[in-house]
């Protein structure tokens, strides 16, 4: 294994792997840097330094990490999973039955409590994926959906265990504290939570790089041939299973000391669901793409929750959208642009963009009235049928805002529809010069 | 005691013929076109929710044909206009666009009628008692379930061995390419093929809606029994979904019936297990507790002993 690791890497000139002044640590790693300073920063910028967006912050956090542990198994070694949170869940419960030990004179400083979850969360990765990772593919994920259900049914079946549908509650205050460290107050929370979520993402960012994460990447693209030069496929699928455990487990301790408690419902198949949309919409192809589907789709949760009952209705069709159009999700979108970037027709595809989002702003808005109308009618009929959307006073139980409502949508799709032409030709254009750029001077 | 086995036998033949009824389209869609369907159960509620609206309006028995001929729609619609879309980025593409579409069908689901269960009681034409058993009347709905389900089955079987289209399919079952090269539509085949499976949900749905609750939770309630049956049965064989969906009614209903825990048993053997010692909790679940895991719990054991499912023909 030494040999063929380090030989691959000699291939690479020492001058391509980036300046070795003595600036030069931070350049290279200047991502991390970036991460590291918003991490610190964001909880003081003014609008996130209340107890609300630093109480977003710690979610984001949390979500993020379980995304990443998610795109271990799916990623990086292809196995759709449908019963993620089991790993998440049953990381959250020993946590919560550490802080309850703690609470109870168990000489252990709080911030530590995530360990207990990442330990539970590897051995659970270990034990169920010694079940499961016999088979990859369309198998793997039946079984997992069936192992999802069989936790979620257990966590109601020893109400001792887990607390059932109440939960398992405990204090995260009441115990031996770290100098300088209160976690009574949300800043606090969110630190430790960060450093947690920071140490995980550098560690699972490290494991891509092993040769047994490069073996993921092998066993992902060709079973058969992995097997062939000597590697077992279903012992890197356990490995892959296990470290995904590991940092899944983490995660539900950070929630579990976030929130003070652990219900049935952190095992369960709506938890499992989330994890697989954000990681499928930030990109699973990208190290960065769940974490922007975390931190996406959780600020999208928590500001729209709040005001639409229809937001599982937006989330689906958002996600059944990015699986036809965008495979690659955000990040794929994102990182398309990266040969495009520097031609000079990039500002035109921007206007572009920008001229096709007018009529397509203009669609969303009629459907959305006619979303809101139709939930408004058969879910909150309590609420009578006058209602505002985006400050026009609607009554929904007239025909004229559904019909204006369909006119609007239908002409914003038709005018969408021409606009796109304009997007395709600024593209077009602008990877004409990009290529054109690249042949000039081979880099 | 012969009383409840022979009750309970009756009801796991009527909840298994039930399961049946909606895996043999999950099975013919993923044993042909190797497409996961998130959305079956789904398309099994709709069905329901279908029969419920177009009795109100026309009648039970016209809605009894209507209803799965718009799931049939419906489904075609999901081959043509979604799956196809997705079938060149892979099955997982493929899986994740009918997970995405499940989500979607429960909130129109919700959308379309409210959150809470509609009131879809048994038309009076099918409500009256067909027989009685140990004092326990035998309600006519299961009997025209029983009988659409087993009719279902002869239909499916010998459309698929007797027919020129069925043959077809059996062959793109195995050989697309070929089939394909051979002049014959596959692609086409596929959205007929997504079609029946489709419709026979939705005919599942329109008797299921009376035995189970129609709201908008009733695909996810059954949505994952339905991928058990089809596992433990092994891919791509009728006969196999047909077994194993008896099989898991009959144990599940049984697991139901039987209130008494491993606590209970022991103690009749003499063996008492002290309140406080950890084992006292697992011990004293009582088997009726554990009848929603059943199925799960028989998809472990069956990965474990026989991975190709009971009548499977490769590995799963």
């Amino acid at each position: 294994m030494n040999a063929r690791g380090s030989g691959g890497r000699t291939l690479i000139p020492v001058a391509a792997r980036g300046p070795r002044s003595a600036f030069g640590w931070p350049v290279r790693h200047r991502y991390w840097v970036a991460t590291f300073a918003a991490l610190v920063l964001l909880p003081l910028v003014p609008g996130l330094d209340s107890d609300f967006g630093r109480s977003l912050l710690t979610q984001m956090a949390i979500a993020a990490v379980f995304a990443l542990s998610y795109n271990v198994l799916f990623g990086q070694t292809g196995l759709l999973s449908f019963g993620h949170a089991v790993y998440f869940g049953l990381g959250g419960y020993a946590a919560i039955h550490l802080m309850r030990a703690i609470n109870h004179g168990f000489a252990l400083p709080m911030p530590l409590v995530p360990l207990a979850g990442a330990i539970a969360g590897v051995a659970f990765g270990a034990l169920f994926g010694a079940l499961t990772t016999r088979r990859a593919g369309t198998i793997f994920a039946l079984i997992t959906l069936g192992i999802g259900e069989l936790a979620y049914a257990a966590a109601f079946m020893l109400p001792a265990l887990f607390g059932g549908e109440e939960g398992i509650t405990a204090s995260r205050t009441r115990g031996p504290a770290l100098p300088g460290i209160d976690l009574a107050s949300q800043i606090a929370v969110y630190y430790v939570v960060a450093a947690w979520a920071f140490v995980a993402a550098l560690s699972m960012h490290a494991f891509t790089a092993t040769p047994v994460g490069r073996m993921c990447n092998a066993v992902r693209d060709n079973p058969q041939r992995a097997a062939f030069v000597g590697y077992d496929p279903r012992v890197v699928r356990l490995v892959a299973c296990s470290v995904s455990g590991l940092f899944a487990g983490l995660a539900g301790g950070l929630h579990a000391i976030n929130y003070e408690i652990v219900a049935a419902d952190s095992v369960g198949a709506l938890r499992s669901g989330s994890v697989l949309l954000m990681t499928c919409i930030g990109g699973a192809g990208h190290f960065a793409g769940p974490v922007l589907g975390a931190v996406v789709l959780t600020w999208l949760e928590a500001s729209l929750s709040g005001y639409t009952s229809a937001w599982l209705l937006y989330l689906g069709v958002f996600f059944m959208i990015v699986v036809v159009f965008a495979p690659r999700g955000l990040a794929g979108l994102i990182a398309m642009h990266a040969s495009i970037v520097r031609t000079p027709a990039f500002g035109r595809v921007l206007l572009a963009y920008l001229v096709a989002a007018v009529p397509a702003a203009v669609t969303i808005g009629g459907l959305v009235t006619l979303i809101e109308m139709s939930y408004r009618v058969s879910t909150q009929p309590e609420l009578g049928s006058r209602m505002r959307i985006a400050g026009l006073a609607i009554d929904a139980a007239s025909p004229a805002p559904w019909f204006g409502a369909v006119v609007v949508a239908a002409a914003g799709f038709t005018a969408f529809r021409a606009t796109w032409r304009v997007v395709a030709a600024a593209w077009t254009l602008a990877e004409e010069q990009g290529r054109a750029a690249n042949a000039a001077s081979p880099s | 005691m012969g009383e409840i086995v022979a009750v309970s036998l009756l009801n796991g033949i009527v909840y298994g013929l039930l399961l049946f009824m909606l895996t043999a389209g999950l099975t013919l869609i993923f044993s042909m076109m190797g497409v996961l369907n998130f959305a079956h159960a789904s398309v099994f509620m709709l069905g329901a929710y279908f029969s419920f609206q177009l009795g109100k309006w026309i009648g039970f028995w016209p809605g009894l044909v209507i209803a799965p001929l718009f799931c049939a729609a419906i489904g075609a619609a999901i081959e043509r206009y979604g799956l196809q879309h997705v079938h060149k980025s892979g099955h997982v593409a493929e899986i994740l666009f009918t997970f995405g579409l499940a989500y979607v069908i429960e909130e129109l689901v919700t959308m379309a009628w409210g959150r809470n269960a509609v009131a879809n009681s048994v038309p009076p034409a099918i409500d009256f008692s067909l027989f009685s058993l140990f004092g326990s009347t035998f309600p006519a709905y299961k009997g025209l379930m029983m009988a659409i389900s087993v009719a279902m089955f002869a239909f499916l079987y010998g459309a698929l061995k007797r027919t020129r289209i069925g043959l077809v399919i059996q062959a793109a079952l195995t050989h697309p390419e070929m089939t394909s090269a051979l002049g014959h539509d596959v692609p086409g085949l596929f959205v007929l093929v997504f079609a029946i499976g489709s419709g026979l949900a939705g005919l599942a749905g329109v008797i299921g809606g009376f035995m189970l609750l129609t709201q908008p939770t009733l695909a996810n309630a059954i949505g994952p029994i339905v991928f058990v049956v089809v596992v433990v049965g092994g891919l791509g064989s009728l006969g196999g979904a047909f077994v194993a969906s008896m099989l898991i009614g009959v144990l599940q209903t049984f697991a139901v019936a039987i209130d008494y825990s491993v606590a209970d048993a022991l103690r009749a053997g003499g063996v008492a297990i002290a309140r406080g010692s950890p084992l006292y909790d697992v011990a004293s679940v009582k088997v009726s507790t554990v009848a929603p895991i059943v199925p799960y719990l028989l998809l472990v054991f069956m990965l474990a002993v026989r991975p190709r499912g009971l009548f499977g023909k490769r590995d799963v």
